[in-house]
């Protein structure tokens, strides 16, 4: 049996607040994060409302320069990741500083894994547009390190000094998942002491909003309220979220060896493909059924065991009906007692960042034994027959929790958490 | 040649557009001092293109490496144009 793998720190950026604190906080008031957003609005998309992440500023917070040399996206991810590793205990320096020096932790085995579904999404829009309008003279030089959707974790390991393995994954909207359960693997195999490994998306742009509304994937309901409202006989699709999460995993000897205290334990993680259809997942959910069983058998649990789900639950028609199938099919009669949550309705869909998000709000869950509700959801589908959480947040205690995530591609995530042995 | 209306547009782009210091500015002070590098170059040649309407080759800026190099090879391809 291999030695447990632990998260020592959470960093969050996203639409429900900035940080852990007030995303957690968010969660749990279960107020949807949806708005029209003004840039949408003036672009003429049909869908306007977006769930975005709280206003910042890339100079003053994170030095001169990263405005214009960075993505949006990279700086969702260093401030998240900023966060992750001071609540872990490893960093003390401020955002701004150019250098975060690692402490307890040889710089040499810390690694960065990041999930992102598309990178620089703000930069491909603006300099395609330049390109378009004034020639391929006027592209920017900064376009492709600005684009490129491994930049963000370079930047980490630029700030931090880290140079252990470094290595984005991309499985759309699980990636945030997939990152935390390669990195684990990592540290599992001997590559790294410690991974600082998470999601983050930074698409809420006009081309890729288009897009995703010509898919019919976006809800077209106009109530910032209800817009997004995973599993509610009404639902009409996503809306579209950014944001960033990241958390700390390394060895629990490791993590107690520099005096670290463990959140909880990344106890399993399952990987599948559906093998089926570009975007749309089989009406049974199999491979999500597959990931969720391998994310148990690797965590050595039963399903009786798992008290608590933070579904994938999208508020798409076909995502929620397949994912309330294959929950049905893996726990079977103990479905019945397992509440699940969509935190979706909050926060929107965060895509490559959605993984690590809902990952760090299931551990705080456990931690605080308490299960945010499903905000946006008014009247349950009569064919999804599950414990969704809804109103109000509700006090539960349990010891194992699992958080789906599933990607177009038809490539899905799940991950089990328990509770760290103090 | 009177470069000091140069200098001066060039140095304004770099506190505006580049967020340098304006004390850190000076004729003699190199792209390295002033925290830029080699794509931050290009970029800057982008801009001073876009707003004094002279455009300076990429090769042009070979072993260019101080403020006061920028404006020179700046005013010598004016006068080109």
């Amino acid at each position: 049996m291999s030695e447990p793998i632990v998260v020592t720190g959470l960093g969050l950026i996203t639409p429900a607040g900035r940080g852990t604190a007030a995303s957690w906080q968010g969660a749990l008031a279960g107020k949807a994060s949806a708005a029209m957003h003004e840039g949408l609005a003036a672009a003429g998309t049909s869908v306007t409302l977006a769930c975005q992440a709280p206003p910042l500023d890339p100079d003053g917070e994170l030095g001169r320069g990263a405005a214009r040399r960075q993505d949006r996206y990279t700086h969702l991810a260093l401030l998240a990741a900023h966060e992750a590793l001071t609540d872990a205990g490893l960093v003390r320096a401020a955002t701004g500083d150019s250098e975060w020096p690692l402490a307890g932790a040889d710089r040499d085995r810390v690694g960065v894994l990041l999930g992102s579904g598309i990178g620089g999404a703000e930069t491909w829009d603006q300099e395609y547009a330049r390109y378009v309008e004034h020639g391929p003279d006027r592209v920017s030089p900064m376009f492709i390190p600005r684009m490129l959707s491994n930049s963000a974790a370079g930047a980490i390991a630029i700030r931090a000094g880290a140079r252990g393995p470094n290595v984005t994954v991309n499985t759309a909207c699980a990636a945030g998942a997939t990152a935390l359960h390669v990195a684990r693997d990592l540290i599992r195999s001997g590559s790294a002491d410690v991974v600082i490994a998470g999601g983050v998306e930074a698409g809420i742009t006009p081309l890729a909003v288009a897009a995703f509304a010509r898919m019919g994937a976006l809800s077209s309901n106009p109530d910032p309220q209800t817009a997004s409202r995973p599993f509610d006989v009404d639902r009409d699709g996503f809306v579209m979220g950014e944001g960033a999460g990241v958390l700390v995993l390394e060895s629990a000897s490791h993590a107690r060896t520099r005096g670290a205290d463990p959140l909880a334990v990344l106890a399993g993680a399952g990987a599948s493909a559906d093998a089926h259809h570009a975007t749309a997942p089989p009406d049974d959910g199999g491979g999500a059924v597959l990931a969720m069983q391998r994310a148990l058998r690797d965590a050595g649990l039963s399903p009786d065991d798992v008290g608590h789900l933070n579904a994938h639950g999208t508020s798409t028609p076909l995502n929620d009906a397949a994912e309330a199938r294959a929950i049905r099919t893996v726990f079977g009669p103990h479905t019945d007692a397992l509440p699940v949550t969509s935190t979706k309705g909050v926060t929107g869909h965060l895509l490559g960042a959605a993984g690590a998000v809902e990952a760090a709000l299931s551990i705080l869950a456990l931690r605080d034994g308490v299960l945010p509700p499903t905000a946006g959801l008014r009247t349950r589908d009569p064919e999804i027959d599950l414990d969704i959480v809804v109103g109000q947040s509700r006090a539960h205690r349990f010891d194992a929790v699992q958080s789906n995530s599933f990607g177009f591609g038809g490539q899905n995530a799940s991950l089990v958490f328990t509770r760290a042995q103090r | 040649m009177d470069t000091q209306h140069l200098y001066d547009r060039l140095t304004s782009i770099l506190v505006e557009t580049f967020g340098v210091p304006a004390e850190d500015l000076s004729r003699d002070a190199t792209w390295w001092s002033l925290d830029l590098d080699s794509l931050d170059v290009v970029e800057l040649m982008l801009v001073v293109e876009q707003e004094l309407g002279v455009k300076v080759a990429d090769e042009q800026l070979e072993g260019i490496n101080t403020v006061g190099q920028a404006v020179d090879v700046i005013a010598a391809a004016g006068v080109a144009a």
